[in-house]
């Protein structure tokens, strides 16, 4: 198990948003957090990345506990995430976005960047290489130096994802990556995400709605409505539990 | 590439401005000289002010809190010890005070260190909190900057400030300092700091969920801002050969503001148009402020009036061209051609 | 000291505490609300001193003055808002800090244009004037009035806040505008309401100020507003108790710490600064502290 959450609860103010959950991911494997809007399944992943403390419970990644720990640090640990709502930054180009993922990876010090001393240019041609690496697994290399947000949705997305791979994580928590994408896009993304986990390696924990994504993707699933486990298992079966189809009633998209 | 485009345009600006600099101050007039100072020193703290309010996307009001601690700590430095004890009436002088003493250079970098280490002090409290309280913290630290120069004659002078500072700052003080800090500044934009501090600046819980630490690179761009506008103190102190609690006022820091505003928030070579432009700009309505004389209406002199509409330019700009002339880019970026 | 000296000080210090929790208070409710600095603030109290006087030194009445000068304040509030800050409701937040800024500055400087730079005497009438003696204690009655005054029109914030449907719909905003907009409150409405009311406060304060310190000026908005500002965050930014309990802390910490050690005069406007940088290092969230910001993500 290279990430294990135990009896994490979430409370803000009387609400519970997560309910005593409890869930491991395989290493190698990609596993999908499911369930309605509200669910909880983003509060999931803040508590993961260390934005949120929770009120009860633990995570463990490779086996350390990582509650408590600051955002950069849990990164730095070998934790990357993307956003619901593809958090780019606005004011850089494609490449600059990639490279912040490089950032801690640039050993280099400050008064080296002011000076413009050697270590300085070999490092950022470093960097620079392996980001054109990562946009070229892509496909969207051709669009380095645009402005970020010059991207169709899609290319955007891609973008966010390589910025986080930039990182060189072991573990990618992917916030509805197909949101937004027509068929051609999510197909093209899926197949993009196996890719990279093979490639690079990863173990792969994401949010989705689309269940025909889900079904291609992920190994397991965990089902969540209103904080709660609800069902944990495969996708095939999952689309076929009473209680995960009262839940959603009615509400896959592709099933 | 290693050696861009980018570069050559830059070489040639940075080329024209070293030969203009050994021009004007052997051959233009000294009042043109003395604007030509000024210009220079507005440029070395407008340059400052928009790393961290521009780059790094922190709204501050720091200038003139740190312009008066790199005046003050240049000017200690240069004055002789015996003019010291015959210029300090209130009080006789502390002991530090009067081994203080160097050449220009060590003091300006004085300057810019102690300036930039208060820097750091501020950002301790600032920057581990999530809010605004950078701009409110700054604004109050000038007033305590005042109060302290005020109330410890020891080592300030108090309220009669500091008189015949030796003269040393000249154009070409001015204005090689004003080519490094703009070398400096493009040199952290360009590099891993700047892309960071611009994503600071975009959306600060991305770069976090990134990996980069946004308390040191806020730091870092508040202790550049604060080092720049030290040495801008004590050039400034050197020029004016006397300096005072009541001169370091925000309406320094508002001037600032307008320019890099005007130039373009977060472009050093706008922050250099807009120094220049809102400098000329303020001479040129320096009559707002005497008696005027419209249509025969004689309107007595309200000293308060150029501010007035220098504020609702700012608004202005703020409402309808907030991205002010270059936006954030620099002049070399503006001429970048995309190929669809 | 003596008792007489002492209570004396404690009055004063309430006094004091009180014109700044009318001020934090404009601060506070408008940074719930849109999570902004309104530099802009003290400047109001300013145009409430400023205006009272003028109505005042016209032969209005000063309890009518003093009404006009609210009247003008709220709408030098809401106008400021309806210009300048709510064009730029979607833009970066440096943005709207900026205009504040700008906003400020044109209001001190339009003020000193309009008026001149040099302390203007307030002339309050004699009722507010009168020195009552009590004991051995001489005290100007205003030290009575403004406490009770300000605890009057906190009662009736509190009571617009909890039990008007305004008010609720303000506290909602100050958790989540899109939220408040679906379901169907005018939240630009809402606003302007924050606006009066803050600005209506801080005109009260103003006058309270220029009836204490009989002297007004273009630029008593600015240390008085810094002040308000970190009593505000003092006591909890966005919480109106707060600001108040950070006002009178403040304000009492000013007088009494300079009674007993007058050594300490010169420094007497730093405490404010010293009270801001203490609690971000500390209590971020202040005395009353609650969290604004568990909705980034």
């Amino acid at each position: 198990m290279i990430l294990e959450v135990k009896n994490v609860t979430m409370k803000f103010g009387g609400v519970t948003a997560i309910d005593n959950l409890s869930f491991g991911v395989k290493s190698g494997e990609i596993f999908g957090l499911i369930g309605p809007n509200g669910a909880g399944k983003t509060t999931i992943f803040n508590i993961i990345t260390g934005n949120y403390k929770q009120t009860a419970g633990e995570v463990f990644f490779m086996h350390e506990l990582i509650s408590g720990i600051k955002p950069n640090i849990i990164v730095q640990k070998g934790i990357a995430r993307t956003f619901q709502n593809i958090r780019l930054f606005k004011s850089m180009t494609v490449l600059d976005n990639v490279l912040i993922g490089f950032h801690n990876d640039a050993n280099y010090t400050f008064f080296e960047s002011i000076l413009r001393l050697p270590r300085y240019f070999s490092t950022e041609k470093r960097i620079k290489e392996a980001a054109m690496q990562i946009l070229e697994r892509f496909g969207i290399a051709r669009f380095a130096d645009y402005p970020a947000t010059a991207l169709s949705y899609g290319n955007q997305r891609k973008v966010e994802i390589a910025r986080a791979l930039a990182t060189e994580p072991k573990l990618l928590l992917l916030d509805e990556p197909a949101a937004g994408m027509n068929p051609i896009e999510t197909e093209d993304l899926s197949n993009i995400i196996k890719n990279i986990k093979e490639e690079y390696g990863l173990s792969i924990l994401l949010i989705e709605h689309d269940m025909k994504f889900v079904n291609n993707m992920c190994d397991r699933v965990l089902v969540l409505d209103y904080g709660e486990e609800i069902f944990k298992g495969k996708p095939s079966d999952a689309i076929v539990d009473k209680r995960v189809i009262a839940a959603y009633l009615g509400d896959f998209t592709h099933a | 590439m290693l050696i861009e485009k980018r570069h050559f345009l830059q070489l040639f600006f940075l080329l024209v401005t070293i030969w203009f600099i050994w021009y004007a101050q052997n051959h233009l007039d000294p009042y043109t000289v003395s604007i030509l100072n000024n210009i220079a020193i507005f440029a070395i703290l407008a340059l400052s002010y928009n790393l961290i309010n521009g780059i790094a996307g922190q709204f501050s009001l720091e200038p003139n809190g740190f312009v008066a601690i790199g005046a003050y700590v240049t000017a200690l430095f240069l004055i002789p010890g015996s003019t010291k004890l015959d210029m300090f009436a209130l009080e006789d002088p502390a002991p530090v005070i009067m081994a203080m003493h160097s050449t220009f250079l060590p003091a300006l970098i004085m300057s810019g260190v102690v300036a930039a280490i208060i820097a750091f002090i501020l950002s301790v409290p600032v920057f581990r909190v999530r809010g605004d309280y950078l701009a409110i913290v700054t604004l109050g630290f000038g007033f305590i900057i005042r109060i302290f120069a005020m109330n410890n004659p020891k080592y300030t002078n108090g309220a009669m400030g500091l008189n015949d500072i030796p003269s040393v700052a000249n154009l070409y003080w001015c204005g090689f300092i004003a080519v490094i800090t703009f070398i400096v500044m493009i040199n952290i934009i360009y590099s891993k700091f700047g892309r960071a501090m611009k994503a600071v600046r975009d959306d600060e819980d991305a770069a976090t969920a990134m990996g980069v630490n946004t308390f040191w690179m806020k730091t870092y761009a508040f202790m550049t801002s604060a080092f720049f506008e030290g040495i801008g103190g004590g050039l400034m102190a050197s020029l004016l050969t006397t300096i005072s609690p009541d001169q370091f006022t925000f309406l320094l820091t508002f001037q600032l503001l307008i320019i890099i505003v005007l130039g373009g928030l977060g472009s050093m070579s706008g922050a250099i148009l807009g120094t220049i432009l809102v400098m000329g700009g303020s001479e040129w309505l320096r009559f707002l402020d005497q008696d005027m004389d419209i249509f025969g209406y004689h309107t007595g002199a309200h000293p308060g009036l150029r501010m007035v509409v220098f504020s609702i330019l700012l608004i202005i700009l703020m409402l309808f061209a907030r991205k002010g002339l270059f936006g954030n880019k620099e002049l070399t970026e503006i001429f970048k051609r995309v190929k669809k | 000291m003596d008792f007489s000296t002492f209570m004396q000080q404690m009055v004063n210090g309430v006094s004091l505490g009180s014109m700044y929790a009318l001020i934090a208070i404009g601060y506070t409710m408008v940074y719930g609300v849109l999570r902004l600095i309104n530099f802009a603030h003290g400047d109001i109290m300013m145009v409430g001193a400023f205006m009272a006087y003028v109505a005042h030194a016209a032969g209005v009445p000063f309890g009518i003055s003093v009404l006009i000068a609210i009247l003008v304040a709220i709408i030098v509030g809401v106008l400021t808002d309806k210009i300048a800050y709510k064009p730029l409701r979607d833009a970066p937040k440096i943005s709207l800090l900026i205009t504040a800024i700008g906003i400020s500055f044109f209001l001190e400087n339009l003020f000193n244009v309009l008026f001149g730079g040099v302390p203007r005497a307030f002339s309050a009438p004699n009722y507010l004037t009168k020195i009552l003696h009590i004991g051995n204690v001489y005290m100007p009655v205003t030290v009575f009035i403004i406490p009770l005054v300000t605890l009057a029109l906190l009662a009736v914030i509190l009571w617009i806040l909890y039990r008007t449907k305004y008010g609720m719909a303000i506290r909602a905003l100050a958790f989540d505008i899109p939220t408040v907009k679906l379901m169907g409150i005018n939240a630009d409405f809402i606003i302007s309401i924050v606006f009066a009311l803050g600005s209506a406060l801080a005109a009260v304060g103003g006058v309270f100020y220029a009836v204490s310190y009989p002297s007004i000026d273009p630029l008593m908005g600015v240390i008085v507003g810094l002040k308000a500002f970190a009593a505000a965050v003092l006591g909890g930014i966005g919480s109106v108790a707060g600001a108040v309990v950070g006002g009178f802390i403040l304000g009492f910490t000013e007088i009494v710490v300079v009674a007993f050690m007058p050594s300490l005069g010169g420094y007497k406007d730093a405490f404010a600064f010293i009270f801001l940088i203490l609690v971000l290092l500390f209590k971020p969230t202040g005395i009353m502290g609650q969290d604004l910001d568990r909705s980034r993500f």
